[in-house]
């Protein structure tokens, strides 16, 4: 526990929250709503059924644990507490290092930059407070508020755009005059699992999606009004941005478009080509946020838990994630329909769906494949069975951050969190293009090829991992009374999450002999751990 | 065993030797030895690409197929050139090199979103939700990357990103994104010698094999091709192509003091030493408002000189005839002039520019009618421009690539070379 603790930089009142819970197993059942877990895995096993594939074994306990911390929190375990997971016993275990995980900060933090990258981009737009919209879904995370509230808030915020962080994303989307063009499209991919974007200029071709729709759901943003405001920099006596904010105008009219064939058409706001109440007095955001919630459909809960889904086994239960429809269908359409009431009944509980996505049976499976899930290959093009896991790259957050735990001896502590942010966030820039464009879409580098490589080998971030100085990780274990054999032990532990093998061994043994020094060679082997697929690959 | 995999080994072989050499025996690491010998050897007529990106989707009916007297047409007029064609007064640089230049003039190409336009002009393939096509800067990679051993830095660059991705063909062939200031970012290893970056490289070798044993996919050994890649890379004289800096500050002078006269200039010495695609990004089109302003004042300029001074460049070097320029963007804009003084989003009525490596010069290929907005004669795909490239650059059209899933992809779609560019 006191591990945890640290990396979490919490005192003792953490300590004492948790192991009151640890006494109350039984409350896990609860918790844990076992039923929805066992129709998890039922529908996912009748998949391996009706494809004739038979799932992986499970993985072991410390590559889960390995998994589960960087899918939840976005780095991987501190050493500490992979050492306390192998010596725990309790076969509750699994679902207490996930409670812990969604009680500490880094669970805040993670999805804070999870959802700030997908509202306003990881380039933060001009005139768009980042630390605004990340203060906004701080809370929203640290306090588990239920989704619909969250998007609500984000779709009807108005104010100053650090005194209510809420409206950069719509801030964020109206950079250019674009009459809300953008924030149709965007808002309906990010919260409704729907593309339209094509739809501004012509019926979508594949979708049920006609133009029209996309105008009348572009009205609902016509009431939205960016404004900036500027100042006088007395140094300099220059004009320069003070801050923006988001009012609604007094647009009450309908919008036109062109057809194709530039005929002149009119649209009045419908969601989904249903009509909306209106109430005097009620902005058009206001009316959109409430056809939202109210949708018997429960369309954003789907997205979300599409989405969601997706984030922690890599592949939804349609390719992309955002873009669903008759046109796109479901792997798993009865699975997907479950948890998507299942998410509703929980009154849009997001620390819930995660609970229980981390339970099923699929999510702890390895991700080696056997000989009767070869076919199970999405990367290949194939439908997802998750008869095992898939593996993935991290995201450049989660490597910044894996790289923080395995330089320092004491984890991440919140104590330099805010500087590790800036650090961060700096150190991103060099991977982000962006497209300039409209729609402010940016592309990565980041993304395996050789840049990525260099940054690996020759970067600053491995090579403070490795440069042994006091309070790093690596110091701390090269300096431990211990055989040379365990302090090898804990650097495979450290990395890789898993013991090293027989042929490790060896390797390391012939590292030892030609380097003449102990020091470089732990530094080498340290070196080449993190460098490693292994390392950079959550498995 | 060397983490540089010879070329004329396949990667099951390699992966046996691999196999083989257990790691109880690490030998000296052969880390440098494929260098110099032959870097400085340029051989003459290597194909290339110059692909010159205009991200956002430029308005080419204020720039290849202006409409004087339209209601459509804008501010602009058109100027002769050295071709048989005209085209807008605001380049009058590029207007002068337009014998060795030509403009397709009816592209029709359906996709009007950003990414999805973007997508299908790098690809010729519309997005599909179970494969993810090449750019064809990595196909040109994969049919030429082969040939030209001497080789050493990346076979697809891009100045200034945007260029899509290597799809099913692997990370190897994926571009390589670079600044225009010719400063390649952690490629100096810093104070870690030789011997201990071999070192390492042993021990890493045998985390990264081990894990790619382990039978989860394509992805671990992409990691490691990719690695090879980049040790290959950080050792290279060829590096010094990068350095736009290094040229003649006459030529530098000539291809402009911005970044994307550096990028040309870069591309061009990039064809010096063999890489055969380069993508130059010039971004900024997306001009819902105030075009005619953006365009006189800023894009065209820019634009107008860096395209003439590579066009003039390579032919005074005698390397027109074999490197093949490019220019376009995701799509075209509205004939339509908005109420913002802007052009919106546009793919089915067209244009681009094309020439050099061969191809027919001064030509304007296809027509539209009076106000842009139909096409009057054959309308083009991206397919067919690529299938046009391919031809000039020798890549054989009857390539079939499989996908990952088996499926065939034929190169460039199965488009068709442009009767009046080849013919």
């Amino acid at each position: 526990m006191r591990a945890l603790s640290l990396i979490f930089g919490l005192a003792v009142l953490q300590i004492t929250t948790l192991s009151v819970r640890a006494a109350e197993t039984s409350d896990y059942r609860l918790k844990y709503d076992t039923a929805v877990v066992d129709q998890i895995d039922l529908l996912i096993r009748q998949s391996w059924e009706d494809n004739e594939v038979s799932p992986s074994e499970a993985a072991d306990d410390i590559t889960w644990l390995r998994r589960v911390y960087l899918d939840t929190v976005g780095h991987i375990p501190p050493l500490s507490v992979v050492e306390e997971f192998i010596k725990n016993k309790d076969s509750n275990k699994y679902q207490q290092a996930v409670d812990e995980m969604l009680d500490g900060d880094s669970y805040v933090n993670n999805w804070t930059t999870i959802w700030t990258n997908l509202l306003i981009g990881r380039q933060t737009p001009d005139r768009t407070s980042r630390d605004g919209m990340q203060k906004f879904l701080r809370e929203a995370f640290a306090k588990n508020r239920p989704w619909d509230d969250v998007v609500y808030d984000i779709l009807t915020a108005e104010g100053h755009f650090e005194e209510n962080g809420a409206v950069n994303y719509l801030l964020s989307q109206m950079t250019m005059r674009d009459e809300g063009v953008q924030a149709t499209a965007k808002t309906t991919r990010l919260f409704l699992g729907t593309q339209v974007q094509c739809t501004q200029c012509h019926n979508h071709p594949f979708n049920d999606w006609k133009q029209s729709q996309f105008w009348e759901f572009n009205s609902f943003f016509r009431n939205a009004r960016r404004v900036d405001h500027d100042k006088i920099d007395p140094n300099t006596g220059q004009e320069v941005d003070d801050y923006s904010e988001l009012t609604t105008n007094d647009f009450s009219g309908p919008v036109f478009f062109e057809k194709r064939s530039g005929l002149m058409q009119v649209a009045y706001p419908k969601y989904f080509g249903n009509d909306v109440e209106f109430d005097n007095g009620k902005s058009r955001q206001k009316i959109l946020a409430d056809a939202i919630v109210a949708d018997g459909d429960h369309q954003m809960a789907r997205a979300m838990v599409n989405r969601m889904w997706g984030h922690f086994f890599g592949y939804g239960f349609t390719r992309p994630v955002d873009d669903m429809g008759p046109h796109n269908p479901a792997s798993h359409p009865m699975l997907l329909e479950y948890l998507t009431e299942s998410f509703v009944a929980s009154d849009y509980d997001m620390k819930m769906l995660v609970r229980w996505i981390t339970s099923s049976e699929a999510y702890r499976l390895s991700s080696e494949f056997n000989t009767k899930n070869e076919i199970d290959n999405p990367a290949a093009g194939e439908m997802p069975l998750f008869s095992h896991m898939y593996i993935k790259s991290m995201e450049a957050e989660q490597l910044f951050d894996s790289l923080m735990v395995a330089s320092n001896a004491s984890g991440m502590n919140r104590a330099n969190y805010a500087q590790a942010m800036r650090q961060r966030n700096q150190w991103l820039q060099q991977f982000v293009t962006t497209f300039g464009t409209d729609e402010n879409d940016e592309s990565t580098t980041f993304n395996g090829s050789i840049p990525q490589a260099l940054m690996m080998m020759n970067g600053e971030l491995v090579d403070t991992a490795v440069k042994c100085d006091p309070g790093t990780l690596l110091h701390q274990v090269v300096s431990a009374e211990e055989k040379d054999s365990k302090k090898v032990q804990l650097l495979y532990l450290a990395a890789l999450g898993r013991n090293p093998s027989g042929r490790d061994l060896a390797a390391v043994k012939k590292l030892m002999q030609i380097s003449g020094n102990p020091i470089s060679a732990y530094q080498d082997l340290y070196w080449a751990l993190l460098n490693s697929n292994e390392f950079i690959f959550v498995r | 065993m060397s983490i540089i995999q010879p070329e004329n080994m396949d990667r099951r072989h390699f992966m046996r030797h691999v196999a083989a050499s257990s790691a109880m025996t690490i030998p000296a690491f052969h880390f440098l030895n494929h260098l110099s010998a032959n870097a400085a050897e340029v051989r003459k007529n290597q194909k290339a690409c110059v692909l010159v990106w205009l991200g956002g989707g430029p308005p080419t009916i204020d720039m290849w197929d202006l409409k004087p007297g339209s209601k459509n047409g804008g501010e602009f007029k058109p100027i002769s050139t050295a071709g048989d064609l005209q085209i807008s007064e605001h380049m009058p640089k590029i207007a002068k090199q337009m014998d060795s230049l030509s403009v397709v003039r009816s592209m029709s190409t359906r996709e009007a979103d950003h990414t999805r336009g973007r997508y299908y002009m790098h690809t010729a393939y519309v997005p599909n939700p179970t494969v993810i096509h090449p750019s064809f800067g990595s196909v040109v990679s994969h049919s030429l990357a082969p040939q030209r051993k001497s080789l050493e830095i990346p076979s697809f660059v891009s100045v200034g990103g945007g260029a899509g991705s290597a799809g099913f063909l692997g990370m190897t062939h994926a571009p390589f994104v670079v600044d225009s200031n010719g400063q390649i970012r952690n490629v100096d290893s810093g104070g870690t010698d030789k011997r201990r970056l071999e070192q390492r490289l042993a021990m890493w070798d045998v985390v990264e094999s081990g894990f790619i044993n382990s039978d989860r996919g394509d992805l671990p050994q992409a990691h490691k091709d990719v690695y090879r890649k980049a040790v290959n890379l950080m050792t290279s004289p060829q590096m010094d192509a990068f350095k736009v800096a290094q040229e003649d500050p006459k030529i530098q002078e000539a291809y402009g003091n911005n970044n994307f006269g550096r990028g040309m200039l870069m591309a061009r010495r990039l064809i010096e030493v063999g890489v055969p695609f380069i993508e130059v990004n010039l971004g900024g089109w997306d001009l819902h408002n105030d075009v005619f302003n953006t365009l006189s004042n800023q894009r065209l300029p820019t634009l107008d000189q860096g395209i003439a001074a590579l066009t003039q460049d390579l032919k005074s070097r005698g390397m027109l005839d074999d490197v093949v320029i490019v220019c376009m963007g995701e799509f075209g804009r509205t004939p339509r002039i908005n109420q913002n003084v802007g052009r919106d989003h546009w793919a089915s009525s067209w244009s681009l520019m094309i020439g050099g490596g061969g191809l027919n010069g001064g030509v304007a290929v296809g027509q539209t009618d009076k106000d842009g907005v139909g096409i009057e004669s054959q309308s083009y795909l991206p397919g067919d421009i690529w299938a046009t490239v391919s031809k000039a650059m020798g890549i054989p059209l009857n390539i079939v690539h499989t996908s990952k899933r088996g499926r065939p992809m034929k190169i460039a779609n199965g488009g068709t070379p442009i009767e009046e560019l080849v013919g």
